[in-house]
């Protein structure tokens, strides 16, 4: 074996390390120091007053009574977390379908070879996505008021349309109040940590509905440029092959284009669920968790519980659960949509989700 | 070849060097240390930070700091903050916060409750402020900050409507009947009698006049499971049933809060404070609007009172100056001075007389100095205020006043007891 530091490729490996010192140095200090500081003040019950890893009465460790005062400790912080949890399910359950169809839907329109201003209809479904999303969830709040566009536009439909902000009802619940469901029926009763069976299949309110429209709106436009790029991609032997054969557009669509799309679809849902799981800009303009705490999100509730109530180990604590939560579904994801259907393959997938979104945190939200 | 021994050894230098940079700059923490710090005296650079209610409230501060300054030989700098709560909670947990700032009355107990205030009350009491604001502003028995203004809620009347509904000022409600027959009146087309804000601190009102309210007098206890504030909110609730009354969020446009729907025409009448008259003039000048004491419930008269004070953070190194200058903002030319440029009341007893005098038309807000009720100043209510609140605005839409106010007291009992 050659002796280090001789020859050709000796020195490669000093200049390797040279150039991704900085970047070492930026990530170790501004990303892994900062969470694992974050951990253990988790673990603590500091109120932001002294320095926290002093120890003392206003910095004690109290191990993992933040996190499970969160799950069995009765009281406002475990209903207020549990109803978090609530309302962001059901946000990321709507949105990411929405938004991945939406966006595959408009990057087969772009792609379309018939299609004449390809570059302005690209320009045009990208642009929600690099505009401030303040800016945008501003603009939705006179959208949305009770005299706004779309209320104007409903009416000239006929119909009432809601007071969108003031709205708590949840969808679920009107869906199944059309079929007969009485308001907090008795078979609903049941408690889940501390949250009765009915709240927890409330579904969003009219309220997160509006939240939801932006999020699609929003963040459609990039994951169709994903989807442009992937579909560019495709061979068009595979294409001409399967005309041949006869399939209709539909059958193409289903069976040849959107397997061959596996891996931007991947990314794509990847993205959007750590996106989803996150939200905050939106809830911060659009009512701070109001209505009746219907748009309330873990990772706002993380930030008022720590910045106005002085619970920086409570918030701390739910960050932490929020980035469980996260890994899991996005393993889950990931094990749902491999390519190798072998078992014992999960134990890999929530490896790789780990990385993907500790690295994903400090990006923007989509 | 790399063995994965050199792997490691790499990936172990890496963290080794991002921790001993971390290291050396949190070693340096010299802004953690004991609660007080070694105080600094002579002339000092002193940092003030409020929330602004707009150009005239910033504009009026400056100039106050800048004649402090001039006078005393130190140097004090306005910050106006775009989100005081978030940026004092940054200040605190960094351990670099302004000397001076706004302390809200609400925001009391969670301040002083871990170490962040500089309890220097006992320096000010010559300045003999009003009663029930010196005990707003007191923590487990300790007088925190000075008060420096207050303002009250009263009855906004639109003079051009009460006329149009053949009112006159013998019809000016003073009890609740009174109330409801005017609303009622009042409310024609797309006018509603009486709009008013959502949450407790309005509806509050009506809890004190029916001789109710959130906690004890001593807030030890909640007392929010009471009849008579149920009674309150069952009030509310009857004349939102009428018709006669709405809550700003549920008027049609929606409005951002009473006042502005009062500005807008949309409401006859509301429950406002002393800011009101400042944004009716700059923002809806064609309104006419006379303003009148709420009327009483049936325990008397009641109305919330709202304040801020002059918060010194314990953490400060400057806090003999920071006195010296609160003292200087206390003085009653110096608070007459503010009431004139944005509209809150003097909370001195001397500066109240004064006040009496200089503006008549405001007696009904002086006036509910002597019987308001400042907001819970307990810690850890923050939450707890904002889960009633959410609840508490949907009432016209149909929920129960008694599950509010049940739940409001489980939830406040359990903030009490964690305090």
């Amino acid at each position: 074996m050659a002796k280090r530091g001789t020859g050709i490729h000796g020195r490669e490996g000093i200049a390797g390390w040279v150039f991704t010192a900085p970047a070492i140095a930026i990530l170790g200090v501004f990303l892994f120091a900062p969470i694992v500081m974050a951990l253990w003040v988790s673990m603590t019950n500091w109120t932001g007053n002294v320095d926290p890893f002093g120890g003392g009465p206003n910095a004690a460790f109290v191990g993992a009574k933040n996190y499970t005062a969160l799950f069995t400790q009765d009281g406002l912080a475990r209903s207020n977390f549990m109803q978090s949890l609530g309302n962001t399910f059901y946000y990321v359950i709507l949105v990411v379908p929405l938004q991945t169809a939406t966006a595959l839907l408009l990057a087969l329109i772009v792609n379309d070879k018939f299609l004449r201003g390809k570059s302005f209809f690209r320009t045009a479904f990208y642009f929600p996505s690099v505009t401030s999303s303040i800016a945008i969830s501003t603009v939705f709040l006179f959208l949305f008021s009770n005299t706004g566009a779309v209320n104007g536009l409903l009416k000239l439909m006929g119909i009432n349309g809601p007071q969108w902000f003031s709205d708590s009802r949840g969808l679920l619940h009107l869906l199944m109040g059309l079929f007969g469901a009485g308001d907090n029926p008795a078979w609903g009763q049941g408690k889940i940590f501390g949250r009765s069976v009915w709240d927890w299949l409330s579904g969003p309110s009219v309220a997160m509905c509006v939240i939801i429209f932006l999020a699609v709106w929003t963040t459609t436009g990039t994951f169709m440029l994903m989807f442009l790029a992937a579909l560019q991609d495709l061979p068009v032997e595979v294409d001409e092959a399967a005309m041949m054969d006869g399939v209709s557009p539909w059958q193409k669509l289903r069976l040849v284009t959107i397997p061959m799309l596996r891996p931007a679809l991947f990314l794509v849902v990847t993205l959007g669920v750590i996106g989803t799981w996150q939200v905050f800009d939106q809830i911060y303009v659009m009512g701070k968790g109001a209505p009746a705490g219907t748009t309330m999100t873990p990772a706002f509730l993380s930030y008022n519980t720590s910045f106005r109530s002085n619970g920086w180990g409570s918030g701390a604590a739910m960050a932490f659960i929020l980035f469980l939560i996260i890994v899991v579904f996005t393993a889950w994801q990931r094990h749902l949509m491999r390519e190798d259907k072998s078992p014992g393959r999960l134990r890999k997938a929530l490896g790789a989700a780990t990385l993907v979104h500790s690295n994903r945190g400090t990006g923007p939200t989509p | 070849m790399r063995t994965r021994k050199t792997r490691h050894g790499a990936v172990a230098v890496a963290l080794c060097a991002s921790s001993a940079l971390v290291l050396s700059a949190c070693g340096g923490g010299s802004s953690f240390g004991g609660a007080s710090k070694t105080q600094v005296s002579g002339p000092a650079k002193l940092t003030i930070m409020i929330g602004s209610s707009g150009d005239a409230e910033t504009n009026a501060v400056k100039t106050a700091a800048a004649a402090w300054s001039k006078k005393s030989g130190n140097n004090a700098q306005v910050i106006v903050a775009s989100d005081l709560g978030q940026q004092l909670g940054q200040g605190f947990a960094g351990g670099t916060p302004p000397d001076l700032f706004y302390a809200d009355a609400s925001r009391i107990g969670d301040f002083a409750k871990v170490g962040n205030l500089y309890a220097y009350g006992d320096q000010v009491m010559s300045a003999n402020f009003l009663p029930s604001l010196v005990k707003t502003f007191t923590y487990n028995g300790k007088f925190q900050c000075a008060p420096k203004d207050y303002s009250t809620l009263a009855l906004a009347i639109n003079t051009d409507l009460w006329k149009a509904a053949g009112l006159t000022d013998a019809d000016i409600p003073t009890s609740w009947a009174g109330l409801e027959k005017v609303a009622a009146k009042l409310t024609k087309g797309k006018v509603t009698g009486l709009v008013t804000g959502n949450d407790i601190n309005r509806a509050g009102a009506f809890m004190k006049q029916a001789g109710g309210w959130v906690v004890s007098a001593d807030g030890k206890t909640m007392t929010a499971d009471s009849p008579q504030n149920l009674a309150g909110l069952s009030e509310i609730k009857k004349m939102m049933t009428a018709g006669s009354m709405k809550f700003n969020t549920d008027t049609s446009p929606a409005t951002g809060d009473g006042g502005e729907a009062f500005g807008k025409g949309i409401g006859a009448m509301t429950i406002e404070g002393n800011w009101i008259k400042g944004s009716l003039s700059k923002d809806y000048p064609n309104i006419k609007a006379k303003f009148v004491e709420l009327p009483a419930g049936p325990a008397g008269k009641g109305t919330l009172m709202f304040s801020n004070c002059w918060g010194i953070a314990a953490k400060s190194t400057h806090q003999k100056q920071a006195v010296d200058l609160v003292k200087f903002l206390i003085s009653v030319d110096q608070q007459l001075a503010f009431t004139k440029a944005f509209g809150p009341m003097p909370s001195t007893l001397a500066g109240i007389a004064k006040f009496k005098t200089l503006y008549p038309t405001d007696a009904a807000f002086a006036a509910g100095g002597a019987y308001g009720q400042g907001p819970v100043n307990l810690p850890g209510f923050d939450p707890v205020m904002a889960a009633f609140n959410s609840t508490l605005a949907t009432l016209g839409k149909g929920a129960d006043p008694k599950a509010m106010l049940a739940d409001l007291q489980k939830n406040g009992t359990a903030a009490i007891a964690a305090g």
